[in-house]
């Protein structure tokens, strides 16, 4: 059963369509990465499944059952742009945005406890926020987002503002907190920590979602057959020996090492490449190039605003 | 409700912690109080006694003024121009020249000084010589009427018309004809009003009810747009409804306006009263009334003069009496009740539509265009108000006391003169519609508002906004 499902929802402003019949389902306990280019929806995606805006067509189910008032307690959300009032003291605000969030005063105050010690930040409370650092500020921030302990999670660029030490203890943190059982929605252009953290991916691009599913289907569906290739002792011309069903694409010498990388035609596998070499050289390592998320980002995109005649005129 | 009332709360307890705040709450009551007192203790202060001399051609007037605390006056029987160096040699305060008219009535008097002369001393001057005309007046009518009906007796009717010259009586005439008017209730009962009396109330109430709504009007825009920097309203909004956001900040800060008000009532009364007892002598309104109920014998003994105007009568040329009893004319419990609806009702119905404007906005500075239609009412209203005060039951007086935007100030300043209970529900209802109104816009404007950034936002994008479904 999916925790959150979201059912061809559309929205439109004015002219502008935000959302153009995006669907996606995000399974229990899984870290689930919403991608796509600046302007693409995401931000409003993620606003209606808070509540912030409805849709203008379609459906939202958390857990099958339609968005309604009370789900709010269930999500937590750390917005993109995210702020705290700059005059009030960090415990305070905390507590003020924790019973927001459907906690009562004394509990808020005994989860806020345990989450500045865990910060290592106790001595913070009766600061004001303006007194903080960025990065401390953003530690708070952490701490209102899942102080309540809801079941569905949103993240837009978390790690933005935090050193890399930082980044590290907040990765753990969602790790962890998916462990205990909550759902991770997390948006970011940060492709490196989408195939660290992330199950499963939606990309969406000008209102349309154009790729979804688990990180590792992706990766496979995108590998192109190409290959790396280290060698040394090379007697001959590379590119004749490769015969024209390989398509060579660099040569590099770097320290004596040759690395070569070569794509492979529809139906042949490395052997079939080893086999041609081997007579002219020796074979110090071959491995398959697998695009990484950044490539098939890319790719993606790109592909589709080519093929969008009216692409251009929108931008 | 229960996270409405979370957001009052905070809106309420961050505001009146502010140092700010504390700060106006106590200079506010000290600027107040200073100036009901500082006036009156300056114009009672006896620095020195001043000499002013009296030259009088007509002799009507001469023996008349007496000495008080502030002015001696010493009367000169010689020519204009050797008073004038007997007044410079002698160092004297001022000169006082009444010409010698053709006329039976002299109605002018010269007062000569090398400095400003204080109001006060101009004051009691032209109020002797008032009395003293009138009562000449009225001699000379008494005579006339008698010389009329009873011929023959000329020497008795000018000792009766001496008779007649009591001072309380001509005392009491002159008030009662010149300050005194009579408003005549719907319930056919009389009661003293004073028109000035009436506006001064009316129009100190619709100011504070002006400076309230912008004081505290842009508090809410402000707050508004410090949430919208700040960037903590999207974090807000994913757990409360847009509408309760605003409504939270509207009615926190409406809630600090109210104790702010409150506290400067307190204050000022409590620094008022303190004074009044440190310095009981610089306040001679208390004093006027003992005098007067010490001295019943002081009543006319003609029962066909009002007694009541004695009152007037014995404060003379001193207005704080006359302003009292004209004040207590006023209906108060409507006055109160009124002021606190319209004082709300107001505030709330523009307060909304700050906080739309601060919605619409990055900063302060970009407010300006869209302050312009919220302010232009207003100050409309501000300026009519003279109006209003002559004419408070004339049609424009009726319709701007009924239009929303407009009616919280001039409302205020027509309910001294009285207004139908029918007039102020209408008046009411319409500010509640009102209210209800501004603030079903101003949420749609919100709603969008909050969350778009870096964009210049023009009317017709407002009007896209309020266009939103959902």
């Amino acid at each position: 059963m999916a925790i959150l499902t979201v059912n061809n929802v559309s929205k439109h402003f004015a002219a502008l369509t935000a959302l153009n019949k995006v669907s996606i389902e995000i399974q229990p306990q899984s870290i689930f990465g919403l991608l796509g280019p600046n302007g693409a929806g995401k931000t409003t995606l993620i606003r209606i499944i808070n509540q912030i805006t409805g849709p203008d067509e379609g459906e939202v189910l958390l857990e099958n059952q339609r968005l309604k008032p009370d789900h709010v307690y269930s999500i937590g959300y750390l917005p993109e742009e995210r702020g705290l009032y700059k005059k009030m003291a960090v415990g305070e605000q905390a507590l003020y945005l924790a019973q927001l969030k459907g906690m009562s005063r004394h509990d808020a105050l005994e989860k806020l406890k345990f989450w500045f010690r865990k910060f290592e930040i106790e001595s913070w409370w009766n600061k004001k926020v303006e007194e903080l650092s960025k990065g401390m500020q953003q530690k708070v921030q952490f701490i209102v987002t899942v102080v309540h302990e809801p079941k569905l999670l949103i993240f837009d660029e978390p790690f933005s503002g935090f050193d890399p030490i930082n980044v590290n203890l907040l990765k753990d943190e969602i790790l962890e907190l998916r462990r205990k059982g909550s759902t991770i929605i997390f948006s970011t252009h940060n492709m490196a920590s989408v195939e660290e953290l992330c199950d499963n991916i939606a990309l969406i691009n000008k209102a349309n979602k154009v790729l979804d599913g688990s990180v590792k289907e992706i990766k496979k569906s995108h590998k192109t057959n190409t290959f790396e290739l280290h060698y040394n002792n090379f007697d001959g011309d590379l590119k004749s020996v490769l015969n024209s069903r390989f398509d060579l694409k660099e040569i590099r010498d770097e320290d004596g090492i040759h690395t070569a990388v070569v794509k492979l035609p529809m139906g042949a596998g490395p052997n079939d490449l080893l086999a041609n070499l081997m007579p002219h050289a020796s074979i110090t390592g071959l491995n398959e190039i697998i695009p990484s998320m950044n490539d098939i980002f890319i790719t993606t995109v790109n592909a589709v605003n080519e093929g969008d005649p009216n692409s251009l005129l929108a931008n | 409700m229960n996270k409405i009332f979370l957001i009052i709360r905070r809106e309420y307890l961050t505001r009146v912690r502010k140092r700010s705040f504390i700060v106006m709450t106590v200079l506010g009551p000290i600027l107040m109080a200073a100036i009901f007192v500082i006036p009156i203790y300056f114009a009672t202060m006896q620095d020195e006694k001043r000499v002013v001399h009296v030259v009088d051609e007509t002799g009507l007037f001469i023996t008349k003024f007496s000495n008080n605390d502030n002015y001696i006056f010493i009367p000169q029987y010689t020519d204009l121009e050797t008073a004038k160096k007997t007044l410079k040699q002698t160092e004297g305060y001022a000169l006082l020249y009444i010409p010698r008219t053709e006329l039976n009535v002299p109605s002018q008097a010269m007062l000569y000084s090398d400095k400003q002369p204080s109001l006060n001393l101009t004051g009691y001057i032209s109020g002797v010589m008032n009395r003293e005309i009138e009562k000449h007046k009225l001699a000379a009518e008494i005579r006339n009427q008698i010389r009329l009906s009873t011929p023959g007796y000329k020497a008795a009717a000018d000792s009766a018309a001496d008779n007649l010259m009591s001072e309380t009586i001509l005392k009491n005439i002159k008030t009662n004809v010149n300050i005194i008017t009579y408003k005549i209730e719907e319930g056919g009962v009389e009661k003293k009003s004073s028109t000035e009396a009436n506006m001064i109330v009316g129009m100190v109430a619709s100011l504070m009810i002006y400076m309230f709504i912008f004081m505290y009007g842009s508090l809410v825009m402000r707050g508004v747009i410090e949430e919208k920097t700040n960037r903590i309203v999207e974090v807000i909004v994913s757990s409360v409804k847009p509408f309760q956001l605003m409504l939270g900040k509207v009615i926190g800060v409406a809630l600090v306006g109210l104790t702010q008000f409150l506290l400067w009532v307190v204050f000022t009364a409590i620094l008022v009263g303190g004074f009044q007892q440190a310095f009981p002598d610089k306040f001679k309104m208390p004093a006027q009334q003992e005098k007067f109920v010490a001295n019943p014998q002081m009543q006319p003994a003609n029962s066909n003069i009002e007694t009541t105007a004695n009152l007037q009568a014995d404060t003379g040329n001193d207005t704080a009496n006359q302003i009292l009893e004209a004040v207590s004319s006023i209906n108060f419990p409507v006055m109160i009740i009124a002021f606190i609806f319209f004082f709300i009702g107001g505030y709330l119905l523009y307060g909304a539509l700050f906080a739309g404007i601060g919605s619409a906005v990055d900063n302060e500075a970009d407010t300006q265009q869209f302050m312009l239609p919220v302010t232009v009412p207003l100050i409309f209203a501000i300026v009519m108000m003279q109006y209003v005060i002559n004419n408070p039951e004339g049609p424009l007086s009726w319709w701007l006391s009924m239009i929303p935007f407009t009616s919280p100030v001039i409302m205020m300043i027509r309910i001294p003169f009285g207004v139908p209970y029918s007039q102020l529900a209408l008046s009411a209802g319409l500010l509640i519609a009102g209210f209800l109104a501004t603030t079903w816009v101003a949420a749609k404007i919100y709603r969008t508002g909050i969350l778009m950034y870096g964009k210049k936002v023009n009317y017709a994008e407002l009007w896209k906004w309020i266009r939103y479904k959902g």
